[in-house]
């Protein structure tokens, strides 16, 4: 009973000591955080500090070589990536992945009877990503920003209770990145827990409740946004960088 | 077998062994740097043959070495010749569509021979010198096969210093690694793959020659020698050099060992065990490959390569108004204009329909699934085979007919579950295996089979064996089940396969069991060419093995290539004009098999949507 | 060297509409089906032997006042496409009967066909026993001595070494294994007890010949049978030579005498085996005189054994129309009963009893001379002499 009550008030999401390599390079290094309901949290990093790999243990599409991942209090080890979509985790990739030979409402069609839920709500479900305008266009001709907010789309069908977003908004306008993070916000407000990669600043302070540092596969930081900027080692290898 | 004839049997394997090296580096080394799965690589070897051969015939058995020569640069320049004539615009194609083209070759190749050769064997002499034999212990072993042991893996070293110590090398393995950062560099990649493609023919004709001693040359050495190629290529790793010379070690060794066993009593069943050679290869790839998916020394691909056509990637028809007034429009003169003509075109109707029918199975699985099965004939031969035997046995012609996707079902339900597991050209060529090892169960099984005969008197009952009503039978059968497959691609099924294919991430990620929804979209082909398997037994009377050989899965390709990977009419259209062109060409032009080569490089090049592909063209300009 | 199929299936129609008495009525179409790009090494004299016939038969006037039009199709050696063929054959060109056909596969495909829409067939040079056996019908007649026939030639020769331990070496098909069982059946019934054999099957047209022979030289046999032809017979003689596996030991090659297995081989043909074939440069019959002559004067070249089947096919035809007295398939098949054709190799009767004709083959040793491999010390073995008893054979065919 206590331990129950623990799984059930314990984070939606636990990753605990994943590693994974690649050849000689460990692009996971005993990587270990939480993110709780409802909570928006950004991994931020160089490039190559492996924030894709991590979003790819945690989707299923990458098998961590030690570790574990738990949902809910569920290890999703072992379990391929339609399993663990199909509890209810979302996500969109770092290049935009969607049915070139589709309409996006077939496309969203598809991936809401991949969960096992009804086609009917596709209308609701563009809806609620912003991106209802481009129900009838063909996905294989959609221009890269667009493409982004129907994967977004598709990461809803989901009906997620965690979305994983690697680089939600690269390749966007300006003003189109406001406006995909702001739809993100609205259809996350209830409840649904959000872990995404994001390259610009002004949207990972904008957006994050809380945010987390890898380098070369490591945790460096884990905090409030306040203070992973006041953080001098993440302001060495990643905002020193940056700003340079 | 004692310890001398097993080790004199070791070493036999090795001058095999040298021989097929010499056949798949070429093929490896191309595919390697271009990505091109060259078909036509077992006609470069004949190519070579025959020219040593001329060479020595005119000049005398003292110029067979400067034959060999002649021979190898004779190749190199075919190759390169093709890849600048043809090859150089289907890089971006996908795969399917640059072996459909490098087939093409292949029927012109041939008739070229035989125009040039005439259709004798031509053996070469033995080469001067070298005729003799050597005897080590108690091995006595043929002075030239002494030779070929060691130029493998003479050649191999050669290679692999060529590929390792030179800039060439450094280029055609930056190419290989990523063609983007090779043209970033700021490789030739246009000359560098002309190079490439003489030097992997070179070899190829090089390989041809040096077999003249030891075989004649003759017009049927092509297809048993790509075949060979592929399967040491594949189990190499594709692109792999010296993972071809140890396939090429494992398969001969096989082989000799089976050869060299003969029947042994095993638990009291006699096994035949040179009766195995002839699908050991097949074997020997099925294992490899569905234990290590990428081949021995292959890597695993990072990125699964895409093959989508841009007719592939357009929207799923609609199946408006127009489609089904079109739709009804061929039926109805599909039906009409056969039943108004002579009864002969009732019979070639009749063909036509269960080659559209099987052609639409190999679509649903090329275009809708994206599965480059090239050993497709399996299941259309197994339906056949297993309506012959449920009618041999006196089941009643409707429950045979039943029988016969339902076994193919089965089958394909067995060979797809490891198929499915492999990409790209690795599955096709474990789907080509699956196929080699069906059809040699079939070729000799004699007692279930019928052997290489196969097995006869299976008409239709009375009331259908006249040719007309075969014929309405036939349409209302093919249209039906065609239907129904439509239906299936349009559906949600349909929608999840297309999925799979467009985006496997995606799909996984929206939920999509990959792998299981293509299995079953393998199956549901399965069954679907099973059903024209079964047609076709009962329209022909016989079934034979040629029902699930290499040349039937090699047809479909064309059909649907012809047709249209993505157009809803595409089978009819590719079968049609596939067999009506084979039929008129074969009655009325000697070297028709050329005819239809430069037909299907046409098609390719001008067309590669197909016929469908075609069309939409002209109806988009007409607007 | 080229193969003109069609042009040349053309040519015969022009041929006999030259002749003035042709003229005057429709021809009597034969169909005709045949591998020819498969096998054109056999086919292409086949081809020019019918061509003989056929030129020969409409300027003696024909047959029942008509002449003769071979209409011809290339099979692509796979059944269904012969089926598709001959189908046109019969609709299209409405022929009065079926010829041909080469691999055993294909011949008994086509025969299954005509049976089933009634015409007769004469298969000219599929060797299968079970045309005319396990699956012969009545619509179904066969020219040329079957696998049977021709290893029961040879049989005589083999049981007379009174050899022990034989090495049966053949192609893994059904001519490959219809002969190794016929050669052990019969060995078995006629040689000593105790004989052995050890069986070597390789895939038809690749050998792999190292293997196979070091297999063979392993297995210590006193003699070998072998049923081996084309590229593979060339290949395993080459080797064979090489590693001494002939040495000292009888060699019995099925069909290993014809021209078209034995000159690829040119200097390099075996020496004093055992062989079936067609000895044209040495015998001296008068039918087969008379034929010769024709052929070197048509084709200014030396006829192959496949030369003698299109021939003696077409000739077939020719005589069963004539005493059938008509074009109707009844009457037909009533007329191929025991019915006697003139042939290059003498009179040749189809047999009512099972319709495999008496056509024989030559049996003798082969020798190299002028650097070209030939038979000597032949004779002629007649079919009729090499064929199980009646009795035997009428439980073979299935109740009619
Ligand atoms: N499939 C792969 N094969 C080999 N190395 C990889 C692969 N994926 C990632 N890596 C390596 O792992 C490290 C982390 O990469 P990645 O997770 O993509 O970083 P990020 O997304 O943070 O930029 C890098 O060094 C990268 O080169
Ligand atoms: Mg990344």
């Amino acid at each position: 009973m206590v331990a129950g009550t623990l799984a059930m008030s314990g984070p939606l999401l636990a990753v605990r000591g994943v590693t994974r390599a690649f050849g000689g390079v460990e692009a996971l290094a005993g990587v270990s955080f939480d993110v709780a309901a409802g909570e928006r949290v950004a991994l931020i990093g160089p490039n190559g500090a492996g924030k894709t790999t991590c979003f790819n243990v945690l989707g299923g599409q990458l098998a961590p070589d030690r570790g574990d991942v738990q949902l809910a209090g569920q290890s999703l080890l072992g379990l391929a990536a339609d399993a663990i979509a199909r509890r209810r985790v979302g996500r969109t990739f770092q290049v935009a992945a969607t049915f070139a030979s589709m309409t996006v409402r077939e496309n969203v069609e598809v991936a809401l009877r991949g969960v096992g839920r009804d086609a009917g709500l596709a209308r609701a479900t563009l809806e609620r990503a912003a991106a209802a305008d481009l129900a009838d266009r063909h996905a294989g001709t959609l221009a890269y920003g667009d493409a982004k907010r129907v994967e977004f789309a598709l990461a809803l069908a989901v009906d997620p209770v965690l979305l994983l977003m690697d680089e939600p908004t690269a390749g966007m306008l300006p003003r189109d990145r406001r406006a995909l993070m702001d739809a993100v916000r609205m259809a996350t407000a209830a409840g649904i827990a959000v872990l995404f990669t994001e390259h610009d600043m002004d949207v990972v302070f904008g957006y994050a409740d809380r945010i987390i540092v890898l380098d070369r596969g490591r945790v460096l930081a884990d905090a409030a946004p306040d203070a992973v900027r006041a953080d001098p080692r993440v302001q060495a290898v990643y905002l020193g960088e940056d700003a340079a | 077998m004692t310890l001398a004839a097993l080790a004199a049997q070791l070493v036999n394997g090795l001058a095999s062994a040298s021989a097929l090296f010499l056949l798949a580096a070429g093929l490896t080394l191309i595919f390697g740097v271009t990505r091109i799965v060259n078909f036509a690589h077992g006609s470069l070897y004949m190519v070579g043959a025959y020219g040593a051969w001329a060479l020595v015939d005119r000049f005398g058995p003292a110029s067979f070495w400067a034959a060999v020569a002649a021979a190898t640069l004779l190749g190199a320049v075919l190759g390169a010749l093709a890849e600048r004539g043809v090859l150089r615009r289907l890089y971006d194609a996908p795969e399917m569509l640059q072996l459909t083209a490098t087939f093409a070759f292949v029927l012109i190749t041939r008739d070229a021979l035989l125009w040039l050769f005439g259709a004798e064997d031509r053996l070469g002499p033995r080469v001067p010198g070298l005729a003799g034999t050597l005897t080590l212990g108690p091995l006595t072993l043929p002075q030239y096969d002494a030779v070929l042991v060691v130029a493998g893996p003479l050649v191999l070293v050669a290679l692999t210093l060529l590929v390792r110590r030179t800039r060439f090398g450094l280029y055609v393995r930056a190419a290989a690694e990523n063609r983007v950062v090779a043209g970033a560099l700021g490789i030739d990649e246009a000359r560098l793959f002309t190079l490439v493609f003489a030097l992997g023919a070179g070899l190829a004709a090089l390989a041809g020659a040096l077999q003249l001693p030891r075989e004649p040359a003759n017009l049927a050495m092509d297809l048993p020698a790509v075949a060979d190629a592929f399967v040491v290529t594949v189990v190499g790793g594709l692109g792999s050099i010296p993972g071809a010379f140890v396939a090429a070690l494992l398969i001969a060794e096989v082989k000799a060992l089976c050869i060299g066993l003969g029947t042994q009593t095993i638990g009291g069943v006699p096994i035949a065990f040179p009766q195995l050679t002839l699908v050991a290869e097949f074997a020997v790839m099925a294992v490899v490959l569905t234990l290590r998916p990428q081949g021995l020394f292959g890597r695993v691909a990072t990125a699964l390569p895409t093959t989508t056509l841009p007719e592939q990637r357009a929207l799923v028809a609609r199946g408006g108004r127009a489609t089904l007034l079109a739709a009804a429009a061929i039926a109805l003169v599909g039906i009409a204009g056969p039943l108004l003509a002579d009864e002969y075109v009732r019979v070639l109707a009749t063909d036509i329909l269960v080659a559209t029918l099987f052609a639409a199975s190999l679509q649903w699985l090329l275009g809708t699934g994206g599965l480059t099965s090239f050993g497709h004939a399996a299941y259309f031969g197994v339906g056949a085979y297993a309506a012959a035997l449920a009618a041999r046995h006196g089941w009643p012609f409707a429950a045979a007919l039943a029988w016969g996707p339902l076994a193919a079902l089965v089958w394909a339900a067995l060979c797809g579950w490891f198929a499915v597991r492999s990409h790209g050209v690795y599955l096709a060529m474990l789907t080509l295996a699956f196929a080699q090892i069906t059809w040699a169960a079939a070729f000799q099984w004699d007692a279930v089979t019928g052997g290489s005969n196969g097995l006869f008197g299976l008409w239709p009952p009375a009331w259908l064996a006249d040719r007309t009503r075969y014929f309405l039978f036939t349409a209302v059968v093919v249209g039906g089940a065609w239907s129904g497959l439509r239906a299936i691609t349009r559906g949600r099924f349909g929608y999840a396969v297309r999925a799979t294919r467009d985006s496997p991430l995606r799909a996984a990620a929206s939920g999509i069991p990959v792998r299981h929804t293509q299995w079953r979209a393998f199956v549901i082909a399965g069954g679907f060419a099973g059903l024209a398997g079964a047609l076709y037994t009962f329209a022909k009377g016989s079934i034979g093995p040629d029902a699930l050989a290499i040349p039937r899965s090699v047809d479909a390709i064309v059909m649907v290539l012809l047709g249209g990977l993505a157009s809803w009419f595409g089978p009819l259209a590719g079968a049609g004009v596939f067999t009506w062109l084979q039929d008129t060409l074969a009655r009325t032009f000697d070297y028709w098999r050329a005819a239809l080569g430069a037909l299907i490089l046409a098609i390719v090049l001008l067309f590669p949507g197909g016929i469908g592909g075609a069309w939409q063209w002209l109806r988009a300009r007409s607007r | 060297m080229s193969r003109r199929l069609c042009t040349a299936a053309a040519a015969l129609v022009l041929a006999l509409s030259a002749s003035p008495a042709a003229l005057a009525q429709q021809p009597i179409k034969l169909g005709e089906l045949n591998s020819y790009k498969q096998f054109a090494a056999f086919l292409d004299p086949y081809k020019n032997g019918m061509q003989l016939a056929l030129e020969e038969i409409n300027a003696a006037g024909g047959v029942l006042g008509r002449p003769l039009a071979i209409v011809s199709r290339d099979d692509n050696g796979t059944p269904g496409d012969a089926v598709r063929v001959a189908e046109e054959l019969l609709t299209r060109e409405n022929v009065a009967l079926l010829m041909g056909t080469f691999p055993s596969n294909v011949g008994l495909a086509v025969a299954d066909l005509a049976k089933q829409r009634k015409v007769l067939f004469i298969a000219a040079e599929p060797l299968t026993d079970k045309i005319v056996w396990e699956n012969g019908n009545a619509y179904t007649f066969r020219l040329r001595a079957s696998t049977y026939m021709q290893t029961a030639m040879l049989v005589p020769e083999a049981a007379k070494l009174n050899k022990k331990r034989w090495a049966i070496v053949y192609p893994n098909y059904e001519y490959g294994t219809a002969a190794t069982t016929a050669f052990k059946q019969q060995m078995t019934a006629r040689a000593p007890a105790g004989i052995e054999f050890i069986e070597f099957p390789v895939p038809l047209g690749k050998i792999d010949p190292g293997p196979t022979v070091q297999a063979m030289l392993d297995a210590k046999p006193d003699a070998i049978f072998s049923s081996l032809f084309g590229a593979d017979l060339a290949r395993f003689v080459r080797e064979g030579e090489l590693r001494g596996l002939f040495k000292d030991r009888p060699v019995f090659n099925l069909l290993g005498g014809e021209p078209e297995y034995l000159d690829p081989l040119k200097d390099e043909a075996p020496v004093g085996w055992w062989v079936t074939g067609y000895p044209w440069y040495s015998l001296d019959t008068p039918a087969h005189q008379r034929f010769l002559k024709a052929y070197e004067a048509r084709f200014h070249d030396y006829p192959r054994l496949g030369a003698v089947v299109g021939y003696s096919t077409v000739k077939t035809a020719a005589a069963a129309l004539r005493k059938a007295g008509s074009t109707d398939t009844a009457k037909l098949v009533a007329a191929m009963q025991d019915l006697d054709v003139d042939t290059p190799f003498g009179i040749v009767r189809y047999r009512a009893l099972d319709h495999q004709s008496t056509m024989g083959a030559f049996v003798g040793r082969t020798a190299v001379k002028d650097g070209k491999g030939v038979m000597v010390d032949w004779h002629y073995a007649d079919g009729k002499d090499y064929l199980p008893p009646d009795a035997i054979v009428r439980k073979l065919r299935p109740a009619p």
